[in-house]
């Protein structure tokens, strides 16, 4: 399985690297060489125990590293805005930037840069340089590594000193093509000291092939920042979506990652947040509605590597048909990380025989002066609640949903994008009703 | 006061610490197959059990020692230990045969067997290194229809038993210290519990290791046959010494229909000096399984003592409406490091299981549960509560929780529940300002933190547990 991916890596490095972002290539041969001796995950090892990839990782994808342009418009195609959502739109086709850019998005204020790695990589190369794979680099991961022998492009943020931006930035990830497909693309985000930024990332589907994207994305929080990253997942059920959400945070800043999986075929979230600076506050949360044959993995760590710092955590799975869910939340608290306040639930929810869960919720601590806990439950709907709600005239079927939806409400009630909130509900209800298996809105979806 | 506080725990010495002299017969050091014919020869054991033993000794040469438990273990030679070791002396008939050492020994440890015999009414097996020297009370549960031996005369008296339950629970491949277990089991006790039997008194059986450089390896079988009851004790302290001993058992229970069986163990093994230097390394299989519907298996332990402790005391649910329990309370101290926990297999429907586990770590000790609820596919209306706290006494230790939850069937219930956290200042000072001192305080918060779980042992070994925990903590908290 791996070595075709060995073997085409040693025949075509050059054109790899000279197609890609040149910040990346720096990092190329430490990967390879990692992947080579690695290779991809397997259940075998216990960080994977519960996402077995082996299926989607050895089907014959194709691969664009000639960079050969697309032809699409994206602002054509995609009209899947968030009804009153103001944003600065961004568009990523396949495992590229894509260059041309919304004439709203000349609003950003001064300083900020927003744009592929390869530009940005051209007129800011120290800059790059600074940040790039220094937490990635670290990684005995075989995705990770596996991404930075091939990655060539991805998305860049940069939020300069004391910055906030009054609007999020929206990054949808699209994937188009006529042959199965793999997509591997690596993405920065840097907030300086004071800066302050929400980044909405979309994942779609424009074509009803196979897809396996792998991403990596790094995120550096700098003193006293606030940074806010909401991922929604919806694409087809024939995708892979393989991400790994490494995040760094300093001193006094604040955190809120939002994960929401409505619709993949299988999915990986690998999401590691290190608070290396003291009083950082961190909001981890996540929603994974899964059904046919979905298979969701969610695996968390936050590291608490300084003292005074507080972390909440919260992932609701609801669960049906023959779908399975994991769930990983590894709580670390370091030797001398003193006044350490973590907090995390997972709850579950099986609808059906099939459904499964596994989850293994996990706290590692090395310091005495320390409040942790964790509480993870598999269950059903409450049947005295049900019966609540039947007694006073709502059918079975909505009284399921109405108890489905309070489920997941206090998720989806930690999106501050009111808009975003709004449709997000929106979605869920669908979702639940069965009704939403594609992005409504989106022309060629329908 | 705490640095104060904490030099006078860490500096306290193992208050069981002490050799007794008593002859043992020690077979040459190192495993071969050569060494298992031994043992089994020196044990007038019949042909099949020799087989069993070469067999799981084959099996074990194929294997490697697992890595995955959160424990930092020295290499271990095992071809420098020393599989066999008895009391030279046959076995006494009576109280009065026994060797005097012995009796001074428990006399040391405050649970002489004639006050064991003539007070508490428990039946005592006691295990002496490795063969059993003194069982009591054979005659009042012979009469009852109850086998209540050591593990050899089990093998003697009653091989049909033996043969049909031995391995049926933990398989001889099972995994590595267990297979270890199997080739070079010395000895242990055997229990047999009747139809429609309830068990009058509380079985017991004290270990001790006591020989220099000896591993020790019981094997205890409990089969309560249908409509049964039996409680068992298992409790242990073992003396001062350097080198690192290993300690690798093995403990099946099998619970028919509508049988109970609860299980107690009190582990205080040598845990090693304050610098870490020696102490037992304790690697332990224990499972019970739920084999007929109804039954009932109950697993309480007090893990005070070795240096490492790596168990993980389980049940099978496999018979419709059965249940388990597990209760446990896990103390460390100094370089002590304990990975331990349960793991709950329910197979059967509408089984029910209940985890309650208190973990205490000072010093520089790490403190781990490990534990893993599966609930089956065919198992409808299943249930699990667990719910593992840890308390850390100290900055340098630590505690951590890896509980694997994994859900097959839509009709379950589970729930995980942990929490780490130190002892409160403010309850410590609610104590002081009535005049208690802080080492009390500690010792009595401590006790009512674990007192869910000491609660569920019987009389005896609630009164030795509460002293054990009191021992071992006493002011280690500033």
């Amino acid at each position: 399985m791996e070595q075709q991916y060995i073997d085409l890596y040693k025949e075509q490095q050059a054109n790899v690297k000279m197609h890609s972002a040149s910040p990346l290539n720096d990092l190329r041969d430490g990967s390879f060489a990692l992947f080579e001796r690695i290779g991809f995950p397997t259940i075998k090892l216990e960080n994977y125990k519960y996402s077995d990839l082996k299926e989607p990782l050895s089907a014959d994808y194709g691969l664009n590293i000639n960079r050969i342009p697309i032809p699409v418009n994206p602002y054509e195609v995609f009209k899947c805005d968030v009804p009153g959502i103001k944003s600065f739109l961004y568009f990523v086709v396949n495992d590229g930037f894509y260059p041309v850019s919304d004439p709203r998005n000349n609003a950003l204020p001064e300083g900020v840069i927003v744009g592929s790695l390869k530009e940005v990589g051209k007129s800011h190369p120290d800059l790059i340089a600074r940040y790039l794979g220094k937490l990635s680099a670290k990684k005995e991961d075989g995705l990770v590594a596996f991404n930075g022998a091939f990655a060539q492009d991805g998305f860049f943020m940069y939020v300069p000193k004391n910055v906030v931006l009054d609007r999020p930035v929206q990054l949808v990830n699209i994937m188009r093509s006529d042959v199965d497909f793999m997509a591997n693309s690596h993405n920065l985000v840097i907030l300086e000291e004071g800066a302050k930024a929400q980044l909405l990332v979309c994942d779609h589907t424009v074509d009803d092939v196979k897809f396996l994207c792998n991403r990596v994305t790094e995120v550096f929080v700098g003193e006293n920042a606030t940074y806010e990253h909401y991922k929604l997942e919806n694409t087809n059920t024939k995708t892979t979506n393989l991400s790994t959400l490494l995040m760094q945070q300093l001193a006094s800043s604040t955190v809120l990652a939002n994960v929401i999986t409505l619709h993949n075929g299988i999915t990986r979230n690998t999401i590691e947040i290190a608070l290396d600076g003291q009083h950082c506050e961190t909001t981890l949360c996540g929603m994974v509605i899964g059904d046919k044959n979905q298979k969701v993995d969610n695996f968390t760590s936050i590291l608490h590597n300084q003292p005074n710092c507080n972390s909440k955590e919260l992932f609701k799975y609801v669960l049906d048909d023959m779908s399975v869910g994991g769930f990983t939340g590894k709580l670390f608290v370091a030797k001398d990380a003193q006044k350490t306040a973590a907090f995390q639930t997972n709850r579950n929810i099986l609808l059906s025989k099939m459904a499964r869960m596994n989850t293994k919720p996990q706290l590692e601590i090395y310091a005495d002066d320390v409040k942790c806990s964790h509480g993870a439950t598999v269950g059903q709907l409450d049947e005295i609640a049900k019966f609540y709600l039947q007694s006073r005239g709502i059918s079975e079927k909505e009284a399921r949903l109405l108890l489905m939806f309070a489920f997941t409400n206090d998720v989806i009630e930690n999106i501050r994008i009111e808009a975003l909130q709004d449709r997000i509900k929106l979605l869920v209800e669908k979702r639940l009703r069965g009704e939403l298996s594609k992005c409504e809105g989106c022309v060629i979806c329908q | 006061m705490s640095e104060e506080l904490l030099d006078q725990v860490t500096q306290a010495d193992y208050k069981y610490g002490f050799t007794t002299d008593i002859e043992t017969d020690i077979i040459p050091i190192g495993l071969s197959e050569e060494v298992v014919r031994l043992i089994s020869k020196k044990k007038n054991e019949p042909e099949w059990m020799l087989e069993f033993r070469l067999k799981a000794y084959r099996h074990w040469t194929t294997m490697k020692m697992p890595e995955w438990a959160h424990l930092n273990i020295p290499q271990i030679d095992y071809q420098s230990i020393a599989y066999y070791a008895a009391p030279r002396k046959n076995a006494p008939q009576s109280l009065d045969e026994v060797d005097p050492e012995l009796i001074k020994t428990f006399d040391k440890l405050g649970i002489s067997l004639e006050e064991q015999k003539m007070l508490s009414g428990v039946a005592v097996d006691v295990v002496m290194d490795s063969v059993s020297v003194k069982t009591t009370f054979k005659e009042k549960l012979n009469e009852m229809g109850i086998i209540f031996c050591s593990f050899s005369e089990a093998v003697e008296n009653h091989p049909e038993l033996v043969k049909q339950y031995m391995g049926s629970v933990v398989p001889y491949t099972d995994n590595f210290f267990a297979t270890l277990n199997c080739a070079v089991f010395s000895d242990g006790s055997f229990v047999y519990i009747p139809k429609g039997v309830r068990c009058p008194m509380e079985l017991s059986t004290y270990f001790r290791i006591n020989a220099i450089n000896t591993g020790q390896f019981e094997r205890t079988l409990i089969v309560a046959d249908e409509d049964s009851y039996v409680s068992y004790l298992e409790g242990c302290t073992a003396p001062m010494r350097d080198e690192n001993q290993l300690h690798a058992a093995i403990v099946e229970i099998i619970a028919m229909k509508n049988a109970e069986v609860k299980y107690s163990t009190v582990q205080n093994w040598y845990p090693g000096d304050k610098n870490g230097v020696g102490g037992i390394y304790n690697f332990v299989t224990k499972r019970g399984i739920c084999k007929g519907d109804n039954s009932k298996i109950s697993w309480t332990q007090v893990e005070t003592g070795s240096a490492v402790t790596w168990k993980y005391p389980s049940c099978i649910l496999l018979g419709d409406n059965s249940s388990a329990e597990f209760y446990s309370v896990a103390v460390t101290n100094h370089h002590q490091q304990a990975d331990t926990g349960t793991k709950m297999l329910h197979i059967g429907k509408n089984t029910k299981s209940h985890i309650l586990s208190k973990g205490i770590s000072a010093g520089v000790s790490q403190n781990s549960y490990r534990g893993l609820v599966r609930i089956n596919k065919a198992a409808d209306n299943a249930r699990n509560f667990s719910q593992c706290d840890s308390l850390l006494l100290g900055d340098k230790c630590g505690a951590h929780t890896f509980p694997y939850m994994e859900v097959y069937n839509d009709s379950a219930m589970v729930e995980h529940e942990a929490t780490t956290s130190k002892i409160n200042e403010d309850q410590i000072f609610y104590c002081n300002q009535r005049g208690i001192s802080t080492e009390d305080a500690v010792g009595l918060i401590v006790n009512g933190y674990a007192k869910e779980v000491l609660n569920q042992l019987p009389m005896e070994f609630a009164v030795e547990a509460q002293k054990l925990l009191q021992i071992t903590l006493e002011g280690s908290v500033g």
